[in-house]
């Protein structure tokens, strides 16, 4: 049985040991700390629970003798069960002054913060933004973080409705998202790459759809989407998008969602400026492609059910001009 | 005796069936036009004009009260109604209604617009989310089903939440 | 009449449906509470398969997503607060007074009350699972998710309210078995002396009554806030979210070694039995108990360590949480070198013991990993958790419940389980169980949070899913596999003697089942192991009174007879006052006026019940008074 649960063991964990949100799949300092944290504690606590179980199977299958019930083997077994407990103990404290050393480094950040951000969680997506000194060059960017390679990252976390709690397994540990009080913490991703992260306090219907990509690129890639996201969106170039951005205007959108550079200026749903240029759409549930899209614009309901996006009974001609316009809005 | 107080306990809690459901998606896509609500059931003829939603569909419905009152402050119907209170528009829990307190009438306003100053919200807010604003509408004065009232928000307290008001009879005091 | 022909006319339990209705008789109650709560066993049981099979692939369209959080609560809350803690106590209620030499348990008509409300609120649950009013918010149930904004309609009220329920029925049977632990011993049980098993009813006991009143405490405000306007968790008027996390926790972690401390009694008791030796460190056995017991108290912010509160306080934490494995370790070690010792007679009890050992200190050493805040953070809220605590509550309280089952049920019903079926039951829930609960440890270190409905298909996480699916279906052929050794041996199992495992504790010291008056005789107890130990002319209590429902009361520290008192006999009170009581509960759901209209016909019910008697009402009258008399007589 325990050779089976080995085994089992061993052919996930040959799997599981990549991929994305993976704990063991570190891609920045907090991760890997961690990671090396579990991989100690594993060791430590498999040795033990193999040492139990040696112990377990030698006094059930132990041939009996008379001198089992003397006293001398009380007081032998006394010293035993004594020496086993002491060194528990010893193991315990290892294990706790480790845990509290690994954890003040975590508290900290590697360096000082080079980009304050808040992450801000709605029921079921996420909202980050980027301040800046100048009001007017905020950055909001739903369900999608960008940060850059190497740097920390300070975020201020709220919520604006449940619990939620912001988790990029391969680069920290989670925090929690709490109505009423601002957490304060910091992420730092050391490899570029796409990472996924997820919800993980459970927020009601959708709490299985809340992910958002984080996406860890060079410093300077970084400072170029910034100042993309930072432009209003971008005008219709031809009749297609401009009848797409009509029927956007004129329709039930303009109630939730809003597009810099135009009238649409709603901030109870994502913002959807540079809807374009993101990995995906419905808080990660998605991908951001054409058909995804009309999808989801149509009836997020079947994708999604119980999330705060209505069905829209859109004609087809209609349909294709908005998912023109909003494609175009990179 | 074991099976009257089964009965009993399932009778006590029977009635929480149509205040819980959930009905996320009730109309299909690709055939849904606004629905045809009129205010009254006066018709020349014989035939009634076709027409549905003279009932408050989610009255019963603690859900759909509760959307609603998400719906109020998402689309910043407190800009002018306070929370029911009422400045740039009339106060909504209190029993005094201009244009006619049927669900249908709530429907009208919200969906038509009203002189003096109610925009129109057709085509921007989908016809079961006017469902769930009457319904909320109607529960600042207490006309919901009593356990389907909405209790204290998440916010600063503005008012005695909607389920400990005393219930009003409304009264249409608009032109008839 | 004979003395046994008296005792049985005193003792008798009353026949017909009022009859049913007023017993106030423990081991009636006792198995009454038994199979109530495994009927709510094999009902969550069944919520669990719904969510496997939901699980089993991704993208599944088996349950939605407000069918599926229902049922992942109300599994929760069901197991949690109508099977795991009233088991514990049932097995207390029935086999306590026989252990200790007692004829009742101590206050018998509280403990019919707290039957009765535990079944109405049990009932008034699975009622709101099958009217789309269940709650959905989770078994421990977040504010402000919870809370009226978010959770709109009645369902988190009759979730706060089913705590109220369980919690009045858990405290009125702690304080039964408290009293009649320390009151109604046999003369010569000293504190020295009392079986392991009775140490841990003791040790939970206790811990129900300083743990309870916090989370009655929280979900009273979370009713509260969603019926009249209170803003106890609303942070915008100074309440705060957290509050309900840590008044719920305060309660909730040491409600789970209030699952898990009656299991290690039984283990103990088994392992004795099966290894005819007694125990090994008796002493530090229930030195552990109490540590557990006390020490369990100051771990609960480990549910919360994701919070953002501040980091000194969360590595105390992390010590209390790491400090309290040492008590377990004691006792793994104790029971290790009992079973070395001893000659391991490898019966159905004694396997569920192994399998008990070899799953609950892997789950213990997850939870080791678990109390280190940094590993926390990565896996807190995912499948690893679940895994964890599965481990622990399965492995730790359910595995030894079940060899408890094997074990007792010829005392209590007077037929023995088959042996063959037990030893393949055995197999089938432990590879069932480790099938379907070890890879959820790899599915959170994958990334799969918890309470989800359903996933993506391109996490990697499809094939763990899986093989977790494929087990619960082994769980569930165990499980009915049980339940037809349960019923088969009900009726056509070999009949038991008095003591067919040659066990020593009290209870195999009379015939199975017991008589309606326990014992014709108190016995005198000469040792820790009573039956192994007692002499054939072993002194026995005579000379008390037969025709009315005396008992003998002696000392807490050392046995020694104080006084005699009498004991009620059947009533109809306790049953109305638990209606009464369920009314006002389920009423309060819907308005306030309940409470104070409610009181009412719970006060008279209660003036009735306590009504005074003259001595000897419920039997014919005194005709003169008795002296209890200890002597020596054959047994």
């Amino acid at each position: 049985m325990i050779v089976r649960a080995l085994l089992l063991v061993a052919a996930a964990a040959a799997a599981g040991c990549s991929g994305n949100q993976n704990v063991f799949n570190p891609a920045g300092p907090a991760a890997r700390d961690i990671a090396s944290l579990g991989w100690q504690l594993f060791i430590v606590c498999g040795a033990v629970y193999l040492l139990t179980l040696l112990a377990l199977a030698w006094a059930l299958a132990r041939r009996r003798v008379p001198s089992d019930d003397t006293v001398e083997t009380t007081a032998s077994l006394t010293r035993t069960v004594t020496i086993a407990t002491v060194l528990s103990i010893v193991i315990l404290i290892g294990i706790t002054i480790s845990s509290v050393v690994h954890g003040r480094g975590l508290t900290s950040p590697s360096g000082p913060g080079a980009i304050t951000l808040d992450a801000i969680g709605h029921q079921w997506w996420w909202e980050f933004q980027y301040r800046d000194l100048t009001p007017s060059d905020f950055v909001t960017s739903p369900n999608e973080l960008h940060i850059p390679v190497g740097v920390p990252i300070q975020i201020k976390a709220m919520s604006r409705d449940v619990i939620h709690s912001f988790w990029v397994p391969n680069l920290h540990g989670k925090r929690d998202l709490i109505p009423g009080q601002v957490t304060n913490f910091w992420i730092q991703a050391d490899t570029p790459g796409v990472y996924r992260g997820q919800c993980a306090e459970f927020c009601g219907h959708q709490h299985a759809n809340m992910a958002f990509t984080v996406v860890a690129e060079p410093m300077d890639k970084f400072q170029q989407w910034i100042r993309a996201q930072r432009q209003p969106a971008a005008e219709p170039v031809n009749a297609e998008q401009a009848r797409g951005q009509e029927v956007f205007l004129q329709g039930p959108c303009v109630m939730c969602h809003t597009i810099r550079g135009t009238s649409a200026g709603s901030r109870v749903g994502p913002e959807l400026t540079h809807v374009g240029s993101r990995l995906t759409i419905a808080a990660g549930t998605l991908p951001n492609t054409r058909g995804h899209l009309g999808g989801w614009v149509l009836d997020s309901q079947s994708v999604k059910p119980g999330n705060r996006m209505p069905p829209n009974a859109l004609t087809s001609d209609d349909l294709q001009a908005v998912l023109s316009y909003l494609r175009s809005l990179r | 005796m074991r099976v009257l107080i089964v009965l009993a306990a399932i009778a006590a809690v029977s009635s929480g069936c149509e205040r819980e459901v959930r009905p996320f998606q009730t109309l299909p896509v690709a055939s849904a036009r606004a629905q045809r609500v009129v205010e009254t059931t006066l018709h020349p003829g014989d035939a009634p004009p076709p027409a549905t939603g003279q009932n408050s569909p989610f009255r019963e419905n603690a859900w759909g009260v509760g959307e609603g009152k998400r719906l109020f402050t998402y689309y910043n119907c407190s800009g002018c109604h306070a929370n029911g209170g009422g400045g740039m528009g009339p106060p909504l829990m209190d029993d005094k209604w201009i244009y006619g307190y049927e669900p249908a009438n709530i429907f009208q306003t919200i969906v038509e617009g009203r002189p003096n100053g109610m925009p129109s919200f057709r085509n921007k807010i989908p016809d079961q989310q006017v469902w769930m604003l009457v319904a909320y509408v109607q529960s600042m004065s207490g006309n919901v089903r009593y356990d389907a009232l909405p209790s204290r928000s998440d916010h600063m307290r503005y008012s005695t939440p909607e389920n400990a008001r005393r219930a009003q009879t409304p009264k249409q005091t608009g032109p008839r | 009449m004979t003395d046994a022909e008296l005792l049985e006319r005193t003792w008798y339990v009353p026949r017909g449906v009022l009859g049913w209705l007023s017993v106030a008789d423990h081991r009636t109650i006792g198995k009454r509470y038994l199979v109530t709560a495994f009927a709510f066993f094999l009902f969550a049981g069944v919520l669990a398969g719904l969510m496997r099979i939901q699980l089993a692939v991704p993208n599944n369209r088996f349950l939605g997503p407000d069918l599926y959080n229902q049922i992942f609560t109300v599994h929760g809350t069901m197991m949690m607060f109508l099977f795991a803690v009233p088991v514990m106590e049932a097995m207390g209620i029935y086999l306590v007074p026989l252990m200790v030499g007692a004829r009742n348990i101590a206050f018998p008509r509280l403990n019919t009350y707290s039957y009765f409300v535990f079944l109405c609120g049990g009932v008034m649950l699975v009622a709101t699972m099958l009217l789309n009013t269940a709650p959905d918010v989770g078994w421990f149930s977040y504010v402000p998710l919870a809370g009226p904004d978010y959770t709109p309609g009645k369902r988190a009220d009759f979730w706060a309210q089913l705590i109220t329920f369980t919690e009045v029925a858990a405290l009125a049977v702690a304080v039964e078995l408290v009293a009649t632990i320390f009151k109604l011993r046999a003369p010569g049980m000293t504190l020295n002396r009392i079986p392991l098993f009775v140490w841990s009813i003791l040790v939970m006991s206790f811990m129900v009554i300083f743990a309870m009143p916090a989370v009655v405490t929280g979900s009273s405000f979370l009713l509260m806030d969603r019926l009249v306007g209170t803003h106890f968790y609303n942070p915008a008027e100074g309440g705060d979210p957290l509050l309900f996390q840590h008044l719920f926790w305060f309660f909730g972690h040491p409600e789970v070694y209030i699952i898990f401390i009656p299991a290690l009694g039984m283990v103990s008791s088994i392992i004795t039995t099966f290894t005819q030796r007694p125990i090994f460190g008796y002493t530090a056995l229930v030195l552990a108990l109490i540590a557990t017991g006390f020490i369990g108290f100051g771990l609960w912010v480990h549910h919360m360590f994701a919070t953002g509160l501040p980091q000194l306080g969360l590595h105390y934490f992390t010590a209390a949480s790491i400090v309290i494995a040492i008590p377990s370790g004691v006792q793994i070690f104790c029971w290790i070198a009992s079973l070395w010792r001893g000659r391991p007679r490898f019966e159905t009890p004694l396997l569920f013991v192994i399998g008990f050992i070899i799953i609950f200190v892997l789950g213990g050493l997850s939870g080791v990993t678990l109390a280190s805040v940094p590993f926390d953070l990565q896996v807190h809220d995912t499948y690893y958790v679940v895994a964890h605590f599965h481990y622990v509550l399965i492995g730790g309280a359910v595995f030894p419940l079940i060899g408890g089952v094997y074990y007792w049920f010829p005392k209590i019903t007077g037929r023995m389980m088959d042996n063959t079926v037990g030893i393949v039951n055995f197999v089938v829930l432990f590879v069932g169980f480790n099938v379907t609960f070890f890879p959820m440890h790899q599915a959170g270190l994958m990334g799969m949070p918890r309470r989800v409905y359903t996933y993506p298909a391109d996490m990697g996480w499809n094939t763990v899913n899986l093989i977790s699916s494929l087990g619960a279906l082994l769980l569930v052929i165990g499980g009915a596999m049980l339940i037809y050794n349960m019923v088969t041996s009900y009726l056509w199992g070999a009949v038991a003697g008095d003591n067919p495992w040659n066990a020593d504790t009290l209870e195999w010291g009379t015939t199975s089942p017991p008589p309606v008056y326990n014992f014709l005789y108190p016995p005198v107890v000469e040792g820790r192991h009573a039956l192994w130990e007692r002499t054939a002319a072993a002194p026995v209590v005579t000379g008390g009174r037969l025709d009315c429902r005396e008992c003998l009361v002696t000392d807490v520290m050392d046995g020694e007879p104080s006084n005699k008192t009498e004991f009620p006999g059947p009533t109809i009170w306790p049953f109305v006052a638990a209606i009464f009581t369920s009314i006002m509960f389920i009423g309060s759901i819907f308005t306030a006026w309940a409470v104070p209209i409610g009181t009412v016909p719970i006060a008279i019910a209660l003036i009735l019940w306590f009504w005074p008697h003259a001595p000897g009402h419920d039997i014919g009258a005194p005709e003169e008074e008795s002296t209890p008399v200890v002597e020596a007589r054959a047994s």
